[in-house]
């Protein structure tokens, strides 16, 4: 069953197309590719879909249920998370407290029960849900380091933890490779594959195509913010509309 | 000595010293002592406003929203001062409920001066209205409450009821800032998309915050009304507000007690060069640009730099929230 289906999404910004008309679904526990060259709307679909920003046309299905348009946290609340393309944390904060941030929606409190303490077992639960989440991410040896003093490959765990610890059903994914190393790469990949495993659909914006075609099991290309082909990293290898987009057309 | 015990000692010593200090001052300076255990309560509360990086100017005009509420209330109803506390700070936060509406479409430097222009409205609405408001002249004839025949009138026993009220009120804001919600605020500030992306309703928790900061000035203005027994639009202007600001940032405000620290040591200070008479806001000005200057964490943060100096402590020791 498709988790999540964009319908003729297209947005606009003034004069600028920056997604035009399109369609595709993802199914259940998989991990789905969004690639394509750069400026292709990767990034705005992603938008799209957690809800920064509102499509100027189309529907975006999440469990047969329209969300275009709703905020980003009503969509957090609802089982879609995304991380972030530069490292977004709270680099001020300790990896625990950024983790714990994550648990906005399961620990959240109202003001009388945190003046009084009266919330104790869920901020509990969530302590250990962030421990687990940290352990699970190899993260649980830095926690009260700053998220500042963390090399690049724990700042990219530890935004996925964030998003973890949120228990999220789809993951929205905006370039984790990024700058890493091939060592780090491996990691990244690894990591990818246990949220997976735990049940967790994932979709994936990304650049390194050695992580892509490692790790998906279906890409969808976009180019000049149109779908350009789907199929699986096989398929795509060899489609010429893809390797000219990629590589530049020969007149 | 374990850390418990070394803290429980130093609360005793604290209250000791709150409780000793008016005996040893001149009625003068008791009647600074109160204005300044109410000041600490409107820099404390103006801290959670800020937790979420929205600096407000409408803090002082909020705190007379408080203050005209208990004179209201006293005047028309004759309400004693237990009914007019939680009153005042009510209304407040019923007035800053609203006023979220239109301020938190903005943010950051229009925000700031939107805040203002919200103030200034409600400063001017006191001023044309003299009925029921006084207008310019204000309201006069606010009295302290008797209590078991302790007349409170008195400098002595007001400061106590004042430090009791503002005690108590910080311990809650205290709680507040290192509950998940403090947690909650601090994140809203430092990153508001990756807050939002976890289901963080950033525009709740920025109107949240600023509802209880205007709860409990609202509280520090029925605090000083009754002491002080009138009330003019003029206590509340941007001058008043301009010295909210000066106390937070000079005493810094990575930390809880930054602020607090900042209007005890700033007001002390002011008052110690009361001597200096024309050149006292010349040297007051200077002192607060060289502090900027040389301590922009805030007065707050020179133990931790004398810790540096002399190679004390380590990293632990560095403020959870300090800037990078």
């Amino acid at each position: 069953m498709a988790v999540l289906e964009i319908k003729n999404v297209t947005k606009q910004f003034g004069g600028l197309i920056a997604l035009n008309d399109v369609s595709f679904s993802v199914e259940e526990g998989e991990i789905r590719g969004l690639i394509g060259p750069n400026g292709a709307g990767k990034s705005t679909m992603f938008k799209n879909i957690a809800g920064f920003y509102t499509p100027t046309d189309g529907s975006v299905i999440y469990r047969g249920q329209n969300i275009a348009g709703k905020s980003p946290h009503a969509i957090a609340e609802m089982g879609i998370v995304r991380t972030f393309q530069e490292t977004t944390l709270f680099q001020e904060l300790t990896v625990f407290e950024n983790a714990l941030v994550g648990s906005h929606i399961t620990a959240k409190t109202d003001l009388f029960s945190a003046i009084l303490g009266l919330d104790k077992a869920k901020q509990t639960a969530a302590n250990e849900k962030v421990m687990e989440v940290l352990d699970f991410m190899g993260l649980s040896d830095r926690k009260d380091q700053l998220a500042s003093e963390l090399p690049l490959g724990s700042q990219r765990a530890l935004a996925i933890s964030i998003a973890l610890v949120s228990e999220p059903r789809l993951m929205l994914m905006d370039e984790p490779f990024a700058g890493m190393n091939p060592e780090e790469t491996n990691h990244m990949m690894d990591l990818t594959c246990k949220v997976r495993e735990s049940g967790i659909t994932i979709i994936l914006v990304e650049h390194d195509m050695k992580a892509v075609m490692g790790l998906c099991h279906y890409l969808t290309v976009l180019n000049f913010g149109q779908l350009l082909a789907e199929g699986t990293p096989e398929e795509i290898r060899n489609n010429e509309r893809v390797i000219e987009a990629y590589l530049g057309g020969a007149n | 000595m374990n850390s418990r015990l070394k803290k429980i000692i130093g609360s005793l010593v604290l209250l000791a010293t709150l409780v000793a200090i008016p005996h040893f001052l001149k009625f003068h300076h008791q009647d600074l002592l109160i204005f300044l255990t109410i000041n600490v309560l409107v820099v404390a509360s103006y801290r959670i406003v800020t937790l979420t990086g929205e600096w407000s100017l409408i803090h002082a005009v909020m705190m007379g929203v408080g203050g005209y509420t208990a004179t209201l209330l006293f005047k028309n109803f004759d309400l004693g001062m237990w009914f007019t506390l939680p009153l005042a700070g009510g209304v407040s936060a019923l007035i800053a409920a609203l006023l979220c509406f239109p301020l938190f479409r903005m943010t950051q430097f229009y925000f700031l001066i939107g805040s203002f222009a919200a103030g200034e409205a409600i400063r001017l609405v006191w001023i044309q209205y003299v009925n029921p408001f006084g207008g310019t002249g204000g309201l006069s004839g606010v009295e302290p409450p008797i209590i078991g025949g302790i007349d409170f009138l008195d400098a002595i026993p007001y400061y106590y009821l004042a430090l009791t009220v503002v005690g108590f009120c910080l311990f809650i804001l205290y709680r507040i800032e290192n509950s998940r919600i403090g947690l909650t605020l601090h994140a809203v500030h430092w990153k508001a998309p990756l807050a939002e992306s976890v289901g963080v309703d950033t525009w709740r928790y920025r109107a949240l915050a600023f509802v209880i900061g205007s709860f409990f000035v609202g509280i520090a203005g029925a605090l000083k009304v009754h002491y002080l027994g009138t009330i003019t639009p003029n206590q509340f202007g941007i001058g008043f507000m301009v010295f909210i600001l000066i106390w937070v940032i000079v005493g810094g405000y990575n930390r809880f007690y930054g602020p607090i620290i900042g209007v005890v040591v700033l007001t002390v200070f002011d008052e110690s060069i009361r001597s200096f008479a024309e050149i006292r806001p010349a040297i007051y000005g200077a002192v607060l640009i060289i502090s900027i200057l040389f301590l922009p964490k805030g007065l707050e943060s020179i133990p931790a730099k004398f810790k540096a100096w002399f190679g004390i402590g380590s990293n632990s020791d560095a403020p959870p929230l300090a800037d990078k």
